[in-house]
C-alpha cells in the first residue's frame, strides 16, 4: 500500500508555486496601471512582425513531420514506462524478466528499423 | 522542523504544516534567487570567453545586474496582443514557472534535507520535466503570432524527442541503483568507482550514459548548440516574442530553473549528490548541501562553457542525433548495463 501523505508536500509546493507564478504575473500588470507604464494602443497590440501588417494566418498549415514525431515520441515513451518497473525488480524476476524485456525491446527495435527506413526520421 | 515548531507549543498537524510551507519557501525562494545569481554567472563566463568584461555597472562586479533586470521588467507595461487566447496567453507563463519548481520538491540536498522523500523520486521528476512542454505549446498557440508559432512546434519536437532518450538512461541508473529514490541512488553510489571514488561516471558503462545525459539535457533545456526554438535570426524570441514585463522573464525564470535542476540531476545521478567527490571520512564534516551545490555550479559552468564555444546546431542534424543516434544507443546501453547487472550481481 503505498503512503499517500509522503506526496502531501508536494500538494503544498504545488499550491505556492503555482501562488507565485501567479503572483509574479498579476502583480506587474496592477503596477504598471499604478505606475502610468499601461497605456496600450493599436499597433502595441498587433501582432509582431518586422515592420509591415502580417500576411498568413498565423496558425497556418505546418510540417506533418511535428506529427510523427509525436506520435514515435508516445510509442517509445510507452517503452520507457514499461522499462521502469521492470528495472527496479530485475532481481526478482531474473533471467525469465530479463529475457521477456530484450524480446520486447529487440520488437520496438524492429518498429525504429521500419521507421528509419521509410525516411520518418529523416528532415531535410 | 516540526519537532521544533512542536516545542513552541503546536500541536503535531499545526508543527507539520508550518514546517512543510517553511520548507518549500526554504527551496523556492533561494531557488529563485540561485536562478537570479546563475544568469548573472552566465553572463559572465560567457563575457569572460570572449574576452569582453560582461555586467560590470550594477552593484560590486554587477553582482546586481539581475537584480536591476528583474526591477525593470518587473515595472514594464505587460502587452497582451489584441489577437492572442488570452487565458491561455496568461496561463502559459504561470504554467512554465510552476513545472519548473515543483520539480525541486523531491531533490535530496542532504541525507535528511529532503521536502519529500517519496520512492519514487526520479520518475516524478521526469513525470513534471515533461510537463514542461505544455508551458511552451500553450504560449506558441495563444499568442496566435507566426514566430511563436514555429518555435512552438519546434521546441516541443525537440524536447519530446530528447526525453526518450533521457528515460532510457534513467532506467539505466535506475538498474545499477535498484531505487527510484534519489537518496537511495545517492547512497549506492559511495564508494563505486574504485572503491573510494563517489559516484556512477568511473563507470565504464554508466560513463558513455554520462555524456548522452548531458547532450540530452542540453537540448532538453534548449541551451545552445541546441537553442534553435530561440533562434534570433529566423524566430525573432521563439515562442516568448509576443510575451512582455514579468510574463516574459517568468519564462527565462524558468528556462534557468530547469537548467539548475538538470545540473542538479546529474550531481544526483552520476557525480553522488551530496555525497563528497571521493569518500573519505574528513570530507564528510562538509555538510552535503555544500557539495550538491558545488557540483551544480561546476555543470552549470559546463552548460556556461558550451554556449560560449559551440555554433548552433541544424534542425535536422538536431533530430538525427536524437533519434537515429541517442535513441539507439541509450537502447543498447539498456540492454548492455542489464546484461550486465544479470550475470555479474543477479547470477544466482
Amino acid at each position: 500500500m503505498v503512503d499517500l501523505t509522503q506526496y502531501l508536500p508536494i500538494l503544498l509546493f504545488l499550491g505556492v508555486a503555482v501562488g507565485l507564478s501567479a503572483l509574479f504575473v498579476f502583480l506587474p500588470m496592477g503596477v504598471s496601471r499604478l505606475t502610468g507604464a499601461h497605456n496600450p494602443d493599436a499597433e502595441k497590440l498587433s501582432e509582431y512582425e518586422c515592420g509591415f501588417p502580417a500576411f498568413e494566418e498565423p496558425r497556418d498549415r505546418f510540417d506533418v513531420r511535428f506529427y510523427l514525431i509525436a506520435i514515435l515520441f508516445i510509442v517509445f515513451d510507452l517503452e520507457a514506462a514499461f522499462l521502469f518497473p521492470w528495472a527496479v525488480s530485475l532481481d526478482l524476476t531474473g533471467w525469465p524478466g530479463w529475457i521477456t524485456m530484450m524480446t520486447f525491446l529487440v520488437e520496438l527495435l524492429i518498429g525504429l528499423a521500419y521507421v528509419w527506413k521509410k525516411g520518418a526520421l529523416d528532415w531535410e | 522542523m516540526t519537532e521544533f515548531f512542536q516545542s513552541l507549543g503546536m500541536n503535531y498537524e499545526w508543527a507539520w504544516f508550518v514546517a512543510t510551507i517553511a520548507g518549500i519557501l526554504l527551496i523556492a525562494l533561494p531557488l529563485m534567487l540561485g536562478v537570479a545569481m546563475i544568469i548573472y554567472m552566465d553572463r559572465k563566463v560567457w563575457a569572460a570567453i570572449n574576452l569582453r568584461r560582461g555586467p560590470n555597472v550594477v552593484g560590486p562586479f554587477g553582482l546586481l545586474q539581475s537584480f536591476a533586470d528583474g526591477l525593470k521588467v518587473f515595472l514594464q507595461e505587460t502587452i497582451i496582443p489584441s489577437a492572442a487566447n488570452k487565458g491561455l496567453f496568461i496561463i502559459a507563463p504561470i504554467l512554465t514557472f510552476t513545472v519548473a519548481l515543483l520539480a525541486w520538491a523531491v531533490i535530496p540536498f542532504g541525507p535528511e534535507a529532503v521536502l519529500a522523500d517519496i520512492n519514487v523520486g526520479l520518475l516524478y521528476i521526469f513525470a513534471v520535466s515533461s510537463l514542461g512542454v505544455y508551458g511552451v505549446v500553450i504560449s506558441g498557440w495563444a499568442s496566435n503570432s507566426k514566430y511563436p508559432f514555429f518555435s512552438a512546434m519546434r521546441a516541443s519536437a525537440q524536447m519530446i524527442s530528447y526525453e526518450v532518450s533521457i528515460g532510457f538512461i534513467m532506467v539505466c541508473v535506475v538498474l545499477w541503483a535498484g531505487s527510484f529514490n534519489l537518496n537511495e541512488i545517492v547512497l549506492a553510489q559511495k564508494g563505486h568507482g574504485l572503491g573510494f571514488v563517489n559516484g556512477y561516471f568511473f563507470n565504464i558503462l554508466l560513463f558513455p550514459i554520462f555524456v548522452m545525459f548531458f547532450i540530452s539535457a542540453l537540448a532538453e533545456t534548449q541551451r545552445v548548440p541546441f537553442d534553435l526554438t530561440e533562434a534570433e535570426s529566423e524566430l525573432v524570441a521563439g515562442y516568448q516574442t509576443e510575451y512582455s514585463s514579468m510574463s516574459f522573464a517568468l519564462f527565462w525564470l524558468g528556462e534557468y530553473a530547469n537548467i539548475l535542476l538538470m545540473c542538479a540531476l546529474m550531481s544526483i545521478l552520476f557525480f553522488g549528490g551530496w555525497l563528497p567527490p571521493v569518500d573519505w571520512e574528513p570530507l564528510y564534516v562538509v555538510p552535503g548541501i555544500v557539495w550538491l551545490l558545488g557540483k551544480i555550479v561546476f555543470f552549470f559552468f559546463m552548460f556556461s562553457w558550451v554556449m560560449a564555444t559551440v555554433p548552433r546546431y541544424r534542425y535536422d542534424q538536431l533530430m538525427r542525433l536524437g533519434w537515429k543516434v541517442f535513441l539507439p544507443l541509450s537502447l543498447f546501453f539498456v540492454f548492455a548495463v542489464s546484461g550486465w547487472l544479470m550475470l555479474t550481481r543477479f547470477a544466482a
